[in-house]
């Protein structure tokens, strides 16, 4: 064979002998699993609503219209101008809540993904070394745990002042703990495994262990820690938008859209439960999501 | 099998379809047995071969997917497929009762060992708290565990493993079953507490005139205790018959295939290997754990491995014998520097390897391999073979490609088919992952493997070929070997010279048939004493084969 990556050119040799390589039948498990393909098309629209919001809004999301305040939903008996009504500053629902996606998606994307680094190294280094580096980091853990977040994210934010990267990097800061715990018992299980002292044996040094014989086998617990953590994160942005110290008016958040229309929650119901459900329905979907990863990925779940 | 008084167990044709798309269509079929009272029936069979199955289903403990769908299972005249669940646990731990493989998973570590029996005579009878008490004391002095009254109040963790499997025992006799049902129960244990259950098996067959059903794959197990004997191959009953005809003149191939696989205690004389250059050498090795002191226990010491002295020639096969917790695990973990040691020096090939800085181990890691006893914890089961394969060659800087040439080389050498290259390890078979092993320790060139109880966790016959290719290797890259194992019997098979290890220190040493004629220590007495199957000499197959063809 004249390449250097394995999978590629061999796989086709496998392929021929009706054998399907590991790829495709993971593949094939995956669109097996209901709940990850349901999950995996809601979480899809939503970052294509995300992404293309500028195209599919039907108005200008900060445009205020003070004559067409509070119109209700089209459903609802509104008209066909304004599909899902206009808020109190009379901006079409509609196009603030395709805007609003963003806003989610994105802090909680960068929010996990901060908090997920620093805990997984924190996490693999405290289990694989133990000892010391392991006394340091359930310190660290401990610390954390006795802050509660959202004291913390209040507290930062009231300090440097609420704007998205603000609230992105306070929570990526604070949500790392999960990510330390688990990976840090993960690793200190794996560690004991006799793979990893066969590695070890092999010449294999620490980086390239914890890389190729640990961090594959914690993907499953990190996935749905990830998860976990991307859905709390939205929820926090939202609970500080709502408390007026996330992203700040006019940005169109779906949580600071709850915040505005609390006050008119007796009035007009649906100008909290329309983001509300577009919350419920994107968490759940990650979370759904998260779990059939892991099931479709997990070793066991070969066959 | 005329006098049904006596026939405690009849199976008739008995036949338990496997869901669809399992490897055969039967988990059982056909299957015909009979269990008589002061009897011992042993059924052998490798993994697979629907042993367990057998039993389960009696028990009326079989998975919920498996269905009987032919035959019945007469215990003392009714048939117990036809029971409802809640007729057949009355049956349970009452007239037949179950004692399982792994003694420590068996018992549930919450209550004491007390509570646990008593429990059987609160389900099954109406005893007086004192009474019950009474009888639980009298059965575990029946068991002959010492101090009932202490180990009545003991908890399953203060226990060994030969005394949970004793209390497994008392807890199946408590209520006299008429059958008794033993799934390996002998597997987990060491040689000297095997040899110790086994007579209670045959002590109790006399006192409580029970049918007793053994579940085994060892042959030596069968020859020491059996009555009748059954071989399971693949679902179906290919031989039966009394434990002398089957055991001394075995009729069907694989029966006789089986017997010719259990390791022979003798081997032909090996090469000298005097004059040979030393590779390795131990001086004087210690390695002592400490745990502190907690809250709830004081600190502790245990010398692991004490003044341990080896010389190791090139080409020698060296056998390193000893029960569980006799150091000869940590032993290797030092040798291989997975742990370093206290005191003491481990030389290879006038290196002190031992003294080697961390930083520059990696260049020396090359020279000694292992193999590990594992063969599902061994392999990465998120790495292609190929890759994991590749893993050594690559650390110590051979392009990837040259290496996965010498992968497709070991893989044939090992007599694997070269797509296993692309695939994980959950799709072989525990000797296919062990060969894989073995390949993956031979990837780097080493001049000593480390095979520690490499061939423990297999099958008879897997063992067999797993053993004749190791030695096969051996001879043809001039590979010096350091054999692990708690049976003796593989170590007298493949071993130039053996080491006894007990507690940590080396009791015996000599060539294989001076320990195994001659042996000096009184723990090496003990311990070949122990061995099952004494009475037993197997048969030449090939000689039965000749006068049969």
């Amino acid at each position: 064979m004249s390449t250097t990556d394995t999978s590629a050119p061999e796989g086709k040799t496998v392929t021929q002998k009706k054998e399907i390589t590991p790829r495709q039948a993971l593949i094939k498990r995956a669109l097996k699993n209901r709940n990850l393909m349901v999950s995996g098309g809601i979480l899809l629209l939503i970052v294509l609503i995300a992404i293309f919001a500028p195209l599919l809004a039907p108005h200008d999301p900060y445009k205020q219209n003070l004559l067409a305040r509070m119109v209700r939903p089209a459903f609802m008996g509104g008209d066909s101008k304004h599909l899902l009504g206009t808020d109190a500053l009379g901006r079409d629902m509609l196009s603030r809540l395709l805007y609003g996606a963003r806003v989610s998606l994105g802090v909680g994307l960068l929010a996990t993904l901060m908090s997920g680094i620093i805990g997984t190294t924190m996490g693999l280094l405290a289990g694989y070394f133990g000892g010391r580096i392991d006394q340091v980091v359930q310190f660290l853990i401990n610390v954390r745990l006795a802050l509660p977040a959202i004291l913390v994210a209040l507290a930062c934010v009231s300090l440097f002042g609420g704007s998205i990267t603000v609230v992105t990097i306070t929570l990526g800061l604070l949500l790392w703990d999960r990510f330390a715990v688990v990976i840090r018992a993960a690793t200190m299980q794996l560690r004991n495994m006799e793979y990893v002292a066969a590695a070890e044996v092999l010449g294999a040094r620490m980086p390239r262990i914890l890389r190729k014989d640990i961090l594959p086998n914690v993907t499953s617990q990190l996935v749905v820690i990830a998860s976990l953590e991307m859905a709390s994160a939205i929820m926090l942005e939202a609970g500080l938008s709502f408390l007026g110290l996330g992203v700040q008016p006019p940005t169109p958040s779906w949580g600071l859209m709850i915040s505005e229309g609390k006050e008119m929650l007796l009035f007009e119901s649906w100008l909290i439960t329309i983001p509300g459900i577009c919350l419920f329905v994107l968490v759940f979907a990650i979370n759904v999501f998260g779990d059939g990863i892991r099931d479709i990925s997990s070793p066991e779940g070969r066959n | 099998m005329s006098d049904t008084q006596d026939t405690v167990l009849s199976i008739r044709n008995l036949t338990i379809d496997l869901p669809e798309g399992g490897d055969r269509p039967h988990a059982v079929e056909n299957l015909n047995l009979d269990v008589k009272r002061n009897e011992i029936v042993c059924i052998v069979g490798e993994s697979g071969s629907g042993k367990s199955i057998t039993s389960f289903t009696t028990m009326g403990l079989l998975p919920r997917v498996l269905k009987p769908s032919q035959g019945e299972v007469l215990f003392e005249g009714t048939d117990v497929l036809k029971l409802s669940d809640k007729q057949h646990s009355k049956l349970r731990g009452n007239r037949m009762a179950m004692i399982f493989q792994e003694p420590m998973s068996a018992l549930n570590p919450c209550y004491t060992v007390g509570d646990q029996i008593e429990e059987v005579f609160a389900t099954h009878s109406s005893m007086t708290k004192s009474e019950r008490r009474a009888r639980t004391i009298k059965l575990l002095d029946e068991v002959h565990l010492p101090e009932p009254e202490r180990i009545y109040h003991s908890f399953p963790h203060q226990l060994s493993g030969g005394q949970r499997q004793r209390i497994v025992i008392a807890i199946a006799l408590a209520m006299d079953p008429a059958l008794l049902i033993a799934d390996e129960p002998t597997t987990a244990l060491d040689v000297t507490t095997q040899a110790q259950i086994l007579s209670l098996f045959k002590q109790l067959k006399e006192t409580h005139s029970a049918g007793i059903m053994f579940v085994t794959h060892d042959f030596d197990v069968v020859a020491e205790i059996a009555d009748r004997v059954v071989v399971m191959q693949k679902g179906l009953v290919v031989e039966q018959g009394t434990a002398d005809e089957v055991l001394n003149r075995p009729k069907h191939p694989y029966t006789r295939q089986l017997i010719d696989a259990v390791p022979r205690r003798t081997r032909e004389a090996p090469p000298s290997i005097e004059g040979n250059e030393v590779v390795m050498k131990v001086v004087a090795l210690e390695k002592t754990f400490h745990t502190s002191r907690t809250l709830f226990a004081p600190a502790r010491t245990v010398k692991a491995v004490q003044d341990v002295n080896l010389t190791i020639r090139k080409g020698e096969t060296l056998g390193i014998v000893g029960e569980s917790g006799s150091g000869k695990s940590t032993l290797v973990r030092c040798l291989i520097r997975l742990t370093d040691i206290d005191d003491g020096a481990v030389w290879i090939g006038g290196k002190e390897f031992s003294r080697v800085p961390r930083g520059q181990l990696h260049d020396w890691r090359k020279k000694i391999q292992i193999i590990f006893q594992d063969p599902y914890g061994s392999l990465n089961p998120r790495r292609t073979i190929g890759d994991q394969l590749v893993e050594g060659p690559v650390n110590f800087g051979v392009p990837r490609k040259v290496a996965m040439q010498k992968a497709r080389e070991l893989l044939r050498i090992v007599r694997m088919e070269q797509d296993a290259l692309h695939r994980y390890p959950n799709q072989f078979s525990g000797g296919q992952r062990q060969r894989i092993c073995i390949a993956r320790a031979l990837m780097v060139e080493p001049e000593i493997l480390i095979a520690d109880e490499s061939v423990s966790a297999l099958d008879v016959s897997v063992q067999k070929e797993v053993l004749n290719l190791l030695a096969e290797i051996k001879e043809e890259m001039g590979l010096t070997m350091l054999f692990i194992t708690h049976d003796l019997r593989v170590a007298a098979q493949v071993s130039d010279n053996i080491v006894v290890m007990n507690k940590g220190q080396i009791v015996e040493r000599g060539n294989a048939d001076q320990v195994f004629s001659n042996p000096q220590n009184d723990y090496t007495k003990k311990l070949l004493a122990a061995m099952p199957g004494q009475g037993w000499e197997v048969p030449d197959i090939a000689a039965l084969e000749r006068a049969g063809a």
